[in-house]
């Protein structure tokens, strides 16, 4: 084995792999170290990749040419786009996953991926020097060397699992936690926090009584995730819906003392969207049911995951209350739910580009800043192994901001503003968000990522001819045109005003689909579906778009504007909370600045007198 | 880039006032009140008007293309006579043009930075930006603030947070909770909120009327030598003066030009139990202008002054007749050998420029918040207007961020905040 690396990634969870494989991507000579090479790429907590927001996330992902969305087509067993009914960018590609089919995928992946090589072990501190990384030190007492290091250790930091009165410490079940990494971040002055998460009993299907339950199909025809997907090939199976009851809620007040949430053995902070079945039954206590998704975790494997049902109940309690579920009266328990605490590191103390501000070249990916969710990590990962790779090549970092992708959302919202709960994306945050959708992430971010050198030959190909049939079909639409009278013959109602009309402009009318367009020009009929999603999403939205245009363009501006190397404390003008507020945020652009609590339209102005105005990208 | 625009020179009366207006179409707007304009970075004489059409003013009006600018975007620039009939009316019009807002503190040097336009002047400037907004601007922001307005902006943006929350509790929420949104009761609500503020803005536009100047009223008993004192002061017999008690049975007014600030004096009938029905007019309209008024000279010969009004400043007169006393507190005077009248001037004038100076800050923090509530206003009409939920949702999105530069800006996380309080969230 190599003793000197170009980069190390620590953690072989979405985060590392993702990290590892942007890092060898770049041409680092990459080594993704983690506890149990068995572990890589699993699935710790529900069986599925995507959502709403999470699904944005997995396309930018797929747009920088990183692997989850690649292996998600390849295990996916149930594909289902959320919110088909709402506008385009709202809508969120999500799936049910084949927990064994998506680890060995990404094992695959990686394994096929150059640069880069994969081994055994625990990092238990770092060589520092002057505040460089220099290298990473094992339990074992085995060392490496290396440019930059990506810490991804998930929940591993100090993690402590809870079932009732019971603890075990553990970074997932029947995986050792990371003590030492921990000891090593409070000697060098991180800020250390607790979080909590929590995961549901596993059940066996077998033990299901399915009849009677409501059943949810996939989609009837399954969209991939990755634009190098052309077809789904697993087959797909079905997910059933059964409800809590009355019975059971008594059950879980009658043992609420003995959960380790309500019991006060936990004191980290769980999510707010994604409460334990103790949390929806005690806060919301005037609703007698609650959902409960039943997803199965693979083709050949008869687990069932139920999504809604977390708890840190006594293993017998977990018992009583899943059997008072119709469809669940006899079932059996694989493996009891737990709530899992953590330590987590304070993301305000990492600049934009992931990179920790106390040691160069220590870069955080994934739950360890504060987040949730495979999605989440996985974006993290992409970049801070970009960056990390650059780093040690001794280029600049690079930054993804908020009006590119929900992926910049959500690193400047981590590194500005902290977390106080696990920081989970949701289209909400994202204010450009009729701009940076799931259906044009490429458009977004393939030809920047390409920029970077991040981006294989393939995709490169294929990206260039989706753009030039989305460049081609926007001409078209353009030039295309009929005056209210045609269109009246053609059955679209228009204002009667004899205004000629582009068939982009139809397409803008909430009454007129491209459907209706196929009818008027049958040569459109020849489009694929994808672009007549895309151009129909232009188009509907076009007018917001364009007033979003301004906002967009004194954004970028103030992007523009950097505030390094300010010492905020000796400004005059500013007053002593926002001296104090800037020295601890260090926002890094006045945009940034802009974003924090209580700053005035004066002080604005102040530093944006001290900025200095960025290189143009390149 | 939207355009921007403020009155540029200082507040008060002055010969002339300058509005400045930066940013892409800002030179189609100047054209848009002045008919056209002249050649770049010229002065030219233009007859402005009103959107109305109405006449506006006579002024000299330039513009400076963009780039080679002071803020690096075109320019423009109207020198207007000094009235604040005018620059409110202008500032008003520029309001209602597509695209144009007033401008924040600060922001057209911002903007100057931004495109690299930066000068020492600039950030000499900055100064004096940054003071006026921690104490003037502030205290007249804080003021405006705790009235009706303040708490009507707060309950507005909260009905906002509420219909946002049960938007995005459909948009971010729909396949793991037990969310349903009524679509037809969040129209009604944002309805509702259209409504109120519409009423908010023909209430604004009453309230802005523009007083002309600065109001000194001279009030008090009969034969005190009110109109004595405004022939005095006036420099010239515009009252009739005599000595029977009664005499000044309407309200006289004089203007005077104190510190370059307009003052408005007024002579009113001595007030006491009417003589005859005439009288007691002159009396009913003298007590109208002394609640109207900015400033009352109470008048009297007695020392020390008795009766004056709360808020009234006690002016002893004839104190040539009756001798002064100098442990007397107030003003005492004599209009005979003139003694006090220079006093009695420079505190008027004192007091104007309080007034008056404060009084343009308070318009422009007024047309501030007008402008917010018209763009919320806007918004919330377009998102009527639309079907799609997130389109809906963004209208509220805009709209809460406009009413947020009244009242200060909220947690982008309180949307969230609200939902998970409602729904019960989380598969």
């Amino acid at each position: 084995m190599k003793q000197t690396w170009d980069v190390i990634v620590i953690g072989g969870g979405h985060a590392g792999c993702e990290a590892a494989a942007a890092a060898a991507r770049f041409g680092a000579a990459t080594l993704l170290l983690t506890q149990k090479a068995g572990t890589i790429g699993a699935m710790s907590c529900n069986p599925a990749i995507g959502g709403l927001g999470k699904g944005h996330l997995v396309r930018e992902i797929d747009a920088l040419d990183g692997l989850m969305a690649r292996v998600a087509d390849e295990a996916g067993i149930q594909f289902r786009v959320l919110n088909r009914r709402k506008g385009p960018a709202v809508r969120g590609p999500r799936a049910q996953m084949d927990r064994k089919r998506y680890a060995a995928a990404m094992r695959t992946a990686l394994d096929a991926t150059r640069h880069l090589a994969i081994a055994e072990g625990e990092a238990a501190a770092f060589e520092v020097s002057q505040g460089w990384i220099l290298g990473v030190r094992l339990a074992d007492g085995r060392a490496f060397r290396c440019g930059a290091v990506v810490v991804a250790t998930g929940t591993f930091l100090r993690g402590m699992i809870h079932i009732g009165a019971e603890r075990v410490p553990a970074g997932r079940v029947g995986d050792a936690p990371a003590n030492e990494l921990s000891a090593f971040f409070e000697a060098h002055g991180f800020e250390l926090g607790r979080l909590k998460t929590g995961t549901p009993p596993r059940l066996d299907g077998r033990t299901v009584d399915f009849v009677g339950l409501e059943r949810q199909e996939g989609d009837c025809e399954p969209e991939p995730f990755s634009i190098l997907t052309d077809r789904i090939v697993n087959p797909q199976v079905a997910c059933h819906i059964t409800r809590t009851t009355p019975e059971g809620h008594a059950v879980v007040r009658a043992n609420l003392a003995r959960s380790a949430l309500y019991g006060g053995a936990i004191s980290g902070r769980g999510p707010r969207y994604c409460p334990s079945i103790e949390d929806k039954i005690v806060r919301f206590a005037d609703r007698d049911s609650h959902q409960i998704f039943l997803e199965p975790e693979g083709l050949d494997d008869p687990t069932i995951y139920p999504n809604g049902v977390s708890t840190s109940l006594p293993v017998d309690a977990q018992e009583a209350f899943i059997r008072t579920c119709p469809g669940l009266e006899n079932v059996r328990i694989i493996r009891p739910g737990y709530a899992i605490e953590y330590d987590y590191l304070d993301p305000r103390g990492l600049s934009a580009s992931l990179e920790t501000r106390a040691v160069a070249g220590l870069f955080l990916a994934g739950q360890v800043n504060g987040t949730t969710g495979y999605e989440e990590a996985a974006a993290q990962g992409l970049v801070a192994g970009l960056n990390a790779a650059r780093r040690a090549a001794g280029l600049e970092g690079v930054v993804f901001d908020r009006s590119e992708a929900y992926l910049g959302v959500m690193i400047d919202d981590l590194t500005l503003r902290g977390v106080t709960e696990p920081y989970r994306m949701f289209t909400s945050r994202a204010e450009f968000r009729l701009s940076l959708r799931a259906d044009n992430a490429d458009a977004r971010l393939t030809a920047r990522g390409g920029e970077l050198g991040l981006i294989g030959s393939e995709r490169m190909a294929r990206h260039l001819r989706r753009a030039g049939a989305h460049k081609a079909i926007s001409e078209q639409l353009g030039d295309l045109s009929l005056t209210p009278n045609q269109a009246a013959r053609e059955g679209l109602a228009l204002n009667q005003d004899g205004v000629r009309r582009t068939a982009f402009q139809l397409l803008s009318y909430p009454s007129v689909s491209f459907d209706d367009l196929c009818r008027v020009w049958p040569q459109l009929a020849a489009t694929p579906a994808w672009l007549q999603d895309r151009i129909e999403s232009d188009a509907k939205y076009a007018v917001y778009l364009d007033r979003q245009g301004a906002d967009l363009e004194a954004y970028r501006a103030d992007e523009g504007l950097t505030l390094a190397h300010i010492d905020y404390a000796a400004l005059p003008g500013l007053s002593r909370e926002l001296q104090q507020k800037l020295t601890a945020a260090r926002p890094g652009s006045l945009a940034r600045a802009s974003r924090i609590e209580g700053m005035t339209p004066a002080a604005l102005t102040l530093l944006a007198a001290h900025a200095r105005r960025a290189r143009p990208a390149a | 880039m939207s355009v921007i625009f403020a009155l540029s020179s200082a507040g008060g009366r002055a010969a002339v006032a300058v509005i400045r207006l930066s940013g892409a179409g800002a030179l189609e707007a100047a054209a848009r009140i002045a008919g056209d304009l002249p050649p770049a970075r010229r002065l030219g004489l233009r007859r402005l008007r009103r959107l109305n059409g109405d006449v506006l003013d006579e002024a000299l009006v330039v513009s400076f293309p963009g780039a080679a600018s002071a803020t690096g975007e075109d320019l423009a620039e109207f020198h207007v006579h000094g009235s604040r009939a005018v620059v409110a009316a202008l500032l008003e019009d520029l309001g209602a043009l597509p695209g144009c807002r007033m401008a924040e503190a600060g922001e057209f040097s911002r903007r100057a930075f931004r495109n690299g336009k930066r000068d020492l002047a600039a950030l000499e400037g900055l100064a004096d930006l940054i003071e006026a907004e921690t104490e003037g601007q502030r205290r007249q922001a804080l003021r405006q603030m705790q009235g009706r307005l303040g708490d009507e902006v707060v309950g507005w943006r909260a009905s906002l947070l509420d219909v946002q929350a049960e938007l995005e509790a459909e948009l971010d929420f729909s396949d793991e909770g037990d969310v349903a949104t009524d679509l037809a009761g969040v129209r009604a609500r944002l309805g509702r909120l259209v409504a109120a503020l519409d009423g908010a803005l023909e209430g604004t536009s009453a309230a802005e009327r523009v007083r002309e100047g600065f109001r000194v009223v001279i009030a008090g008993p009969p034969n005190a030598g009110k109109s004595t004192l405004l022939n005095a002061l006036a420099g010239r017999d515009v009252a009739i003066v005599t000595a029977t008690p009664g005499t000044t049975r309407d309200v006289l007014d004089v203007e005077l030009d104190i510190g370059g600030r307009r003052v408005i004096l007024s002579d009113t009938a001595g007030l006491r139990d009417a003589g005859d029905d005439i009288e007691a007019e002159g009396i009913r309209r003298a007590r109208l202008r002394i609640e109207d008024a900015d400033l009352v000279l109470w008048l009297d010969e007695l020392n020390p002054v008795p009766d004056a009004p709360p808020g009234a400043l006690p002016v002893r007169t004839k104190v040539d007749r009756f001798g002064a006393d100098p442990s007397a507190d107030g003003i005492v005077i004599s209009c005979v050998t003139g003694l006090g009248l220079e006093a009695l001037l420079a505190d008027v004038g004192e007091r104007a420029a309080l007034s008056l100076d404060a009084g343009v800050d308070a318009l422009v923090v007024r047309r501030r918040h007008r402008d917010a509530i018209r763009e919320a206003r806007v918004d919330l009409g377009r998102g009527l207007s639309v079907q799609m939920p997130e389109l809906i949702a963004e209208s509220c999105r805009r709209a809460r961020l406009a009413l947020g530069r009244i009242v200060g800006a909220d947690d982008p996380e309180a949307v969230l905040g609200v939902v998970f309080g409602r729904f019960c969230i989380g598969k």
